[in-house]
């Protein structure tokens, strides 16, 4: 189907024709052709933010809870600049988003025109892939290969520049059809290396599967696949950050989280093993420690449907380059066409050793009656909030982490973190998106109060929108995690990471137009955020906890993950010279 | 440490599996990529090496097809077995790049560089150059009383030789295209 119209009705119509019906934006002048369209029309549902970085990480959460691209809309010159920080954070954590951003007219491109800026120049490094069009006639089709690039492969955002001129120009509409675009990642696994990988876990006497973001990204099915996999096996399994919910918490082979501030049962497993499988995940620097002393005695596994990935940082004795649910698919045909064969008996010595590993209960931590501990806090809101249909954001830093070892995640995408790029103020406008796409779910932000503040403007957009989105701060009047690591590594120097002159959480919540809850004695907790829960409505939560508790277990920069520290240890020179310049 | 080991063109499969992946000795090597040939390309290879901190020892850039916008990129550059295949990973994950090939990996190729080379004098050293130039099939291209202007082709060494002799016949000036290469056979 072909068709002539303007531009900015080419862009409406694209996205409609790509199944889009939300974006998030913000208008200004070089975006008035395409706002003016969306003002005739009701299929397209705009969400207005309060700036331009809530408008990408509110398409991040919508993209990471939907498994669906997220969609924004910005004007050019700062309206772009400002989608940096999101572009980059859903780069790094492999987030399928669209950013339409506008331009100056072609005929002013290059003159320093008001409200210009290179945006494909300084968008280049952190998106997938950007186009500036120059051309309305090919505006549609640049559209429709954009939302390809996003969704296929490695997932990631990309970036369409229009000029204005270009949107108020008439051209010919072309409606999506079967990508003919070269870019056709490979999604199944080399059999040859898959066999190999079935020999192995034939063979293996302490092996374990590593997961990662990749296992959520490939879809609901690959959950599934790993799920069956590693209940048919009997092997233990931990996750990155950004692959909790793809296996169950509530599952018998759960590990938790793995990495720097990971399990110790994780922690120990991966350096114990004698097989480690990586299921879409790219051995982070969060997660290998020292790299020389990372999983000494195994044989790797590297499924990664980027080539990239694979020996980037651990070489893979087992590379396997293809999409997850495809590459479980058939290693489970493999393994059990071959007899579904396993060292039963090891395996379960192996699993013994792991709940010796499990018994030293590394998350314990100590109880106060006076304060509220946010450890405390996580595991009441955890015991209260678990049976629902919940879905967690958080912020960055230490809270992030006691989210990530306090509360359980049963299914894949509930669980909206800025892992690789760690952008704090990712949280609230994350936690919109995900309102937005699903409206009768409960939606928490678990947050530090320094984070929070980062990007509180878009209280205003939860209020206009009617978002009950509940932000669960914890306030500890501190950078929290650069007060730990000041403590551990700068002679308890703290520099400038207290938060001074904090504003009254209950009174902003109430000149937001939201609901504002203070709550600073461990025996109010569960009455007040059950009045969270039942407020039909935003609530800022504002949960005054311990200042000065460190985040633990903890691998300290430039250390093995069998040398972690673990609550209460001593923690004074604990990073030598060479550990202290990593970050 | 084993002469052999440093050997280049062995994959995984390989009978000859010399290169440990994760040697730390740095080796040359010439890609060749093809790529869409649209606005920013040459941008985005450039943005990669200097992003993530690889070296561009030369590089060279055209359009190759022109009805299928196709262009050539030819870089040169160094670094340990694993860096240069991360280097081409991440080339083939460019969404306009259309192939990445290692000629140092896939068998024998030529290298080819243009240059040329400004030499100003007078009497012997003017003679003496002319000579040198014969000696390297170099072609004079423009010349003046007090000067010549030589044109050479030839493999990267070959040219390094000859601004060697040049320079003190009096080199003023020298313009070098970078190095484009193809393998050979078939």
């Amino acid at each position: 189907m072909t068709r002539e119209m303007t531009g900015a009705k080419m862009v409406i119509q694209a996205l409609k024709d790509q199944g889009v019906d939300t974006i998030f934006g913000y208008p200004g002048g070089a975006a008035l052709p395409i706002y003016d369209e969306i003002f005739q029309q009701n299929d397209i549902r705009h969400i207005l933010v309060r700036h331009e970085q809530g408008a990408v990480h509110a398409a991040e959460g919508y993209a990471r809870s939907t498994g669906k691209v997220g969609v924004c809309l910005v004007t050019s010159g700062p309206g772009a600049t400002n989608t940096v920080t999101g572009l980059t954070d859903a780069l790094l954590d492999s987030i399928p988003l669209l950013v339409i951003s506008c331009q100056v007219p072609t005929f002013l491109i290059g003159s320093d025109a008001f409200q210009e800026a290179d945006t494909v120049g300084i968008t280049r490094p952190c998106t997938k892939h950007n186009w500036l069009v120059k051309d309305t006639d090919k505006l549609s089709s640049t559209i429709h290969e954009a939302m390809h690039v996003a969704r296929s492969g490695r997932p990631g955002p990309v970036l369409v520049d229009i000029p204005k001129d270009v949107q108020f120009a008439s051209g010919t509409y072309e409606a999506p059809k079967p990508s003919t675009s070269h870019y056709k990642p490979r999604l199944k696994g080399d059999l040859e290396e898959i066999t190999e990988l079935v020999a192995a876990i034939e063979k293996a006497k302490r092996p374990v599967f590593y997961t990662g973001g990749g296992v959520v990204n490939s879809g609901p099915a690959a959950s599934q696949l790993l799920r069956e996999l590693v209940d048919a096996t009997g092997f233990p399994v931990t996750s990155t950050l950004m692959g909790l919910g793809s296996y169950p918490a509530s599952g018998k082979n759960w590990l938790g989280m793995l990495g720097m501030h990971g399990l110790y049962e994780a922690n120990m497993a991966m350096h114990g093993c004698d097989l480690l499988i990586n299921v879409g995940a790219r051995f982070d620097d969060r997660i290998t420690g020292r790299i020389d002393a990372f999983s000494p005695k195994s044989k790797k596994a590297h499924i990664d449907i980027d080539p990239s990935s694979i020996n980037k940082v651990i070489k893979a004795d087992i590379p396997i380059v293809g999409d997850v649910a495809h590459v479980l698919e058939d290693i489970l045909k493999i393994w059990k066409s071959r007899g579904r064969k396993t060292e039963v008996e090891a395996v379960s010595k192996w699993n013994k050793q792991i709940d010796e590993w499990r018994a030293v209960r590394c998350l314990t931590y100590r109880q106060s009656e006076t304060s509220i501990k946010p450890q405390y806090a996580l595991q009441r809101l955890e015991a209260l909030t678990k049976d629902r249909d919940r879905y967690i954001t958080t912020e960055v830093g230490q809270h992030q982490m006691w989210a990530a070892q306090f509360l359980g995640f049963e299914q894949p995408n509930r669980w909206m973190t800025s892992g690789g790029l760690g952008t704090m103020g990712y949280g609230l406008p994350a936690s919109i998106g995900v309102q937005i796409a699903h409206p009768e779910s409960l939606v928490i932000n678990v947050a530090g109060e320094a984070s929070w503040l980062m990007n509180m403007q878009e209280m205003g957009t939860a209020v206009q929108f009617r978002l009950p989105v509940k932000q669960f701060i914890l306030n500890n009047e501190r950078l929290g995690m650069v007060r730990q690591w000041q403590e551990l590594l700068h002679g308890e120097r703290y520099s400038q990471s207290w938060s001074e002159a904090l504003p009254d959480f209950v009174k902003l919540a109430e000149a937001f137009g939201a609901k504002g809850i203070l709550c600073k004695d461990p025996k109010d907790l569960d009455d007040a955020i059950m009045e969270m829960l039942d407020y039909d409505g935003p609530v800022i939560f504002d949960c005054l906890v311990e200042k000065h508790e460190n985040c633990f277990p903890m691998i300290p920069s430039g250390k093995a993950h069998n040398e972690m520290l673990l609550g209460d240890a001593d923690t004074q020179g604990v990073i030598d010279s060479k550990g202290s310049v990593l970050v | 440490m084993n002469a052999l080991q440093i050997k280049k063109g062995a994959t995984k499969h390989s009978a000859y599996n010399l290169r440990p992946a994760f040697s730390e000795i740095e080796e040359r090597h010439t890609l060749a990529v093809l790529v869409e040939n649209e606005p920013g390309v040459l941008a985005r290879v450039i943005g990669l090496f200097s992003g993530r901190g690889y070296n561009i020892e030369s590089l060279t850039v055209a359009e190759v097809d022109h009805t299928g916008h196709r262009s050539r990129i030819t870089i040169v550059t160094k670094g340990t077995p694993q860096v240069i295949e991360q280097i081409k990973a991440q080339l083939g994950r460019i969404v306009v790049v259309h192939e990445v090939h290692d000629l140092t990996v896939e068998g024998p190729s030529v290298e080819r560089e243009l240059a040329m080379l400004k030499v100003v004098g007078q009497g012997d050293k003017r003679v003496e150059a002319m000579r040198m130039a014969e000696i390297f099939r170099a072609n004079v291209v423009d010349t003046t009383l007090d000067s010549f202007i030589f044109e050479i082709t030839g493999a990267p060494e070959k040219i390094d030789a000859f601004a060697d002799l040049m320079r003190p016949l009096g080199l003023a000036e020298i313009a070098r295209t970078g190095v484009a290469a193809l393998r050979r056979g078939l």
